[in-house]
């Protein structure tokens, strides 16, 4: 899922400046399951936005990815200053798309597609690197868990299973690559030399779409 | 004038082909335009090595670049190796700097992933990492040996030119202390099959644990296709020391060595004593082609060094006609 984190109140401050009426749209999936922009979220910003002297209406959407689920708050957003969307930054976007002539303002620093670990832990796992080749790396992801992406084995930082970035913290992902293959029996496909990537599959070549005519209406 | 159809031609391919034990430096260049500290830096190893490597923007923090600070070199009569990494650069830049280092008159070069940019002085940059290490390799081959860029386009200004390609003689590092220790040997087969005509290995403290890769690298016999060149630092103090075996990510520094620069009474001493005996016994390891030296801001001791452990004067091979 999409995990993030509640921006500091003082820069959502200084986006509102002196809006007074204010529609606070929070997201009622993956930042939700996070704890940052779920219905909870919302009504902890509103309060603290009343008490600040502002008027605060408070909304969750089931997605704001998605357009068909903004029906329901249409009114309210026409009679605001502002929205603060508590989405992830694709909402956040959508926002912004659907209402072309108010201000809409981020409350959430969208951090990374990633894993819960457990209560209050997310680690990053994917990149959308658009050119997944989990295949060949044991089902680990080396172009995130590696902190430099590399394809064709560990840097000289590896060091008992650490990576050299901070080897109190941070898992070297080609030692967990390496231990993975091991125990599938795959060290084989450790021995022959990746290719170069075709970085154009990634956000370097273009922003990204994907259209599918069998499912156009 | 020899015949020996050399690669690149370079001093150090030359010296390591005619089989002598071949001998390299690390120089830093400076962090700041002062030329003068790469000109007093080379008259310590003018003669004494039979090239010089000038590292690039080591530990991540900004530098002269390698290729202009192997310029100077080049204009004072030593012979450059310029290492490239790919934190910095991507296949775009890393080419033009080879065709640029080329025609300045660098034949070596020593082809590194880098360290993370959080080491050093803009810990906020973005890092590249479009090619790693063994694609860069790689890819320098192809340039020389088959005259095309990454992309297989021909190395010539338009259809009608010639095609001059970029001849490098080819090196990588390794590391022999870092994990996942099975795999070391793996990855510089890698590197090997990439087209690395030589290693610069990690410093070696530990001696045995170096040992126990080589005979790795010499079981898949890897070190009849490399040369392979044994990293050292030598040890100044027991502060260093100490330093070198908890603060630095993928170095090792045995209990015994720790020990002796412990007891000893003249740091310096011991330490340059420690890395004679070394030199001896990587002359002992089968595989072990030479030394690159890595006296960090130590350069003046280089000379007494390599005059203790035997290697001076050293040799002298014709370049090819
Ligand atoms: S290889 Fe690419 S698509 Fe696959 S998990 Fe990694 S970043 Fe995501
Ligand atoms: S130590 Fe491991 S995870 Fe860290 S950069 Fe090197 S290979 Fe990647």
């Amino acid at each position: 899922m999409i995990v993030a984190s509640q921006k500091p109140m003082d820069e959502v401050l200084g986006y509102l400046g002196g809006a007074q009426r204010v529609l606070v749209l929070g997201c009622g999936t993956c930042v939700a399951v996070c704890n940052a922009g779920g219905e909870r979220e919302v009504a902890t910003l509103a309060a603290l936005l009343r008490l600040g002297g502002r008027q605060a209406t408070e909304e969750t959407l089931e997605r704001q990815c998605d357009a068909e689920f903004f029906d329901p708050v249409r009114d309210q957003a026409a009679g605001c200053d502002a929205i603060l969307s508590l989405a992830c930054g694709v909402g956040v976007q959508m926002c912004a798309r659907l209402f072309p002539d108010k201000p809409v303002y981020p409350a959430l620093n969208t951090q990374f597609m990633g894993i819960n670990e457990g209560a209050g832990a997310w680690s990053e796992a994917c990149l959308g690197c658009g050119d997944c080749k989990l295949g060949l790396f044991g089902g680990v992801c080396p172009v995130t868990q590696c902190s430099k992406s590399l394809c064709n084995g560990p840097c000289g930082g590896s060091t008992e299973g650490m990576c050299e970035v901070d080897t109190k913290t941070i898992e070297c992902g080609w030692q967990r690559i390496y231990d993975r293959l091991q125990r599938i029996g795959r060290l084989d496909l450790l021995e022959t030399n990746v290719a170069p990537r075709d970085w154009s599959k990634t956000h370097d070549g273009r922003p990204r779409k994907i259209t599918r005519p069998d499912l156009a209406g | 004038m020899s015949d020996i159809p050399y690669r690149a031609n370079s001093n150090l391919e030359r010296v390591l082909v005619a089989g002598h034990f071949g001998v390299t430096a690390e120089l830093g260049p400076p962090k700041s335009a002062e030329v003068e500290v790469i000109h007093k830096k080379a008259e310590h190893l003018r003669g004494k090595v039979d090239a010089v490597n000038l590292t690039d923007n080591q530990t991540a923090i900004v530098r002269i670049s390698s290729i202009a600070a192997g310029k100077v070199l080049v204009d004072l009569g030593l012979e450059p190796v310029i290492q490239m990494t790919c934190r910095d650069r991507n296949r775009l830049a890393q080419q033009a700097d080879l065709l640029g280092a080329y025609v300045l008159g660098i034949r070596n070069v020593t082809c590194l992933t880098g360290d993370h940019q959080v080491f050093g002085n803009h810990p906020t940059a973005r890092h590249v990492f479009d090619l790693d290490s063994i694609q860069l390799i790689e890819c320098v081959r192809r340039m020389r040996d088959d005259g095309v860029f990454l992309c297989g386009d021909p190395i010539q200004n338009s259809k009608k030119s010639p095609v001059v390609a970029p001849k490098l003689y080819i090196g990588a590092a390794e590391n022999p202390f870092g994990d996942p220790f099975e795999f070391r040997a793996i990855r510089l087969a890698k590197k090997v099959n990439a087209g690395a005509d030589y290693i610069q290995t990690q410093c070696i403290y530990d001696l045995e644990r170096f040992e126990r890769w080589m005979s790795q690298v010499c079981a898949r016999g890897l070190h009849k296709r490399v040369k392979i060149l044994a990293g050292l630092t030598p040890l100044r103090s027991f502060k260093m020391a100490s330093y070198m075996a908890t603060g630095v990510a993928g170095i090792q520094v045995p209990r015994e060595l720790l020990g002796r620069m412990e007891a000893a009474k003249d740091g310096a001493e011991e330490g340059i004593r420690i890395c004679v005996e070394q030199i001896q016994r990587l002359r002992q390891i089968e595989g072990v082609a030479g030394i690159h030296l890595m006296a960090i801001e130590w350069e003046q001791k280089v000379p007494e060094i390599l005059e203790r452990a035997g290697l001076l004067p050293r040799p002298v091979v014709p370049p090819a006609a």
